[in-house]
């Protein structure tokens, strides 16, 4: 058992900014920071479950047919996640619609079930699997509050910028997402180039 | 969408709807595979035959399988070994029978199973409750306008190599903004249907 599992993904590795994973619902989904955050939720939740199953029936699953099965229990948590959300949480599940299915299809978690999950025990999994989660849902609520503050001049539906603030329809419609990821990850570099000096 | 037009369908999928750049699907190969017009041609054309296989495919295995036996809490897990069996399969095909093409396709096929423009794309055509023909046009539409998206895409980030990018913006920074700009120039296509 390492903390390092549980930490790294979060900023070293961070699957959005530095490993430049699941982009479709990263760019889908931000437009609040709600939806942000209820995508990064349900996928740390997906995450964390099917590297634990992944890593617990790792001497089981041959390593010929490996993809298949990942992509199995995969599906299986994205069922579940995707009916408990529909029960509990319903405007969220309509806000996100098709992209709550298509959590089976993000890159992040078949690439730590490949990995990660598929050489290590279940408890490491386990950490790099909510790790992972906690780097995406930051990355995500980051991107969703850019975009909510600049279009509409609230974050969390809570406006920030007062009544003179003529929001930036752009930033909520498709191409502000291109344009908000583009200039995070610049700044991000930038951050990282002052470092190394 | 139930009882629209082939025609309104096609221009829809195309270009108002495209899957890439109003709907973010298939951004992964978008920004993967864009770095010259060639092999982006290539992605477009493993997509296009995928896709348009797959929602056939999948639009059969939900009306005759998944309906009668009720059970379609399961239509994600089936989707999903549907689309990775027809892939494998296409692989096999393909290198018996025309290897030319397999050469052309090559890295590229393996990589569709994890594209969400092919599962979305069947989830979608169930969402709108397409019969066959709707379901046929709008499958191939769609992947023509991901295909047109990704060679567009590539054909300007060809032209970016050699251009003065500020040095934090180089990579995926300054695609991701070509690519703000090319949704904004699609957005000029809302409300044509």
């Amino acid at each position: 058992m390492d903390i390092k599992n549980l930490t790294k993904g979060i900023i070293k590795e961070n699957p959005i900014f530095i490993q430049v994973l699941g982009m479709c619902p990263t760019l889908a989904v931000t437009t609040s920071a709600i939806n942000g955050l209820g995508m990064g939720l349900a996928t740390t939740a997906v995450l964390a479950l099917s590297n634990v199953f992944i890593s617990m029936f790792r001497k089981v699953i041959p390593d010929k047919i490996r993809i298949p099965a990942f992509i199995v229990i995969i599906a299986s948590f994205v069922t579940i996640i995707g009916m408990l959300l529909e029960g509990y949480f319903v405007d969220l599940y309509k806000a996100l619609g098709l992209f709550i299915p298509l959590i089976v299809v993000n890159c992040i978690i078949l690439a730590r079930a490949e990995a990660f999950a598929f050489k290590n025990n279940v408890i490491d999994s386990l950490f790099d699997g909510i790790g992972n989660g906690i780097g995406f849902t930051l990355a995500l609520l980051l991107l969703g509050s850019v975009r909510e503050l600049l279009g509409a001049g609230s974050i969390f539906g809570i406006s920030l910028l007062g009544a003179a603030y003529k929001p930036a329809l752009i930033m909520i419609l498709p191409p502000g997402a291109f344009l908000a990821l583009g200039i995070l990850l610049a700044i991000n570099n930038k951050i990282k180039e002052r470092k190394t000096v | 969408m139930e009882g629209a037009s082939i025609f309104v369908i096609i221009v829809s999928a195309i270009f108002v709807n495209n899957f890439v750049l109003s709907r973010f699907l298939g951004i992964c190969p978008f920004l993967g595979v864009s770095k010259q017009v060639e092999t982006a041609f290539g992605m477009g054309m493993a997509v296009t035959f995928v896709m348009t296989l797959a929602g056939i495919l999948t639009y059969f295995v939900h009306t005759f399988i998944l309906i009668p036996l009720n059970l379609g809490y399961l239509e994600l897990v089936a989707f999903i070994l549907v689309i990775a069996s027809l892939v494998q399969f296409v692989e096999i095909v393909l290198q018996k029978t025309s290897p030319t093409l397999y050469q052309a396709l090559g890295v590229f096929l393996p990589l569709i199973t994890t594209n969400c423009a092919v599962l979305g794309l069947a989830l979608l055509n169930i969402q709108y409750e397409f019969n066959l023909l709707q379901t046929i046009a709008h499958s191939a539409s769609a992947a023509i306008g991901f295909s047109l998206a990704i060679i567009l895409f590539a054909g300007i980030r060809e032209k970016l190599e050699i251009a003065d990018v500020p040095k934090p913006f180089r990579g995926f920074p300054i695609a991701l903004i070509t690519a703000s700009l090319m949704s904004i120039a699609f957005l000029g296509f809302t409300g044509l249907v």
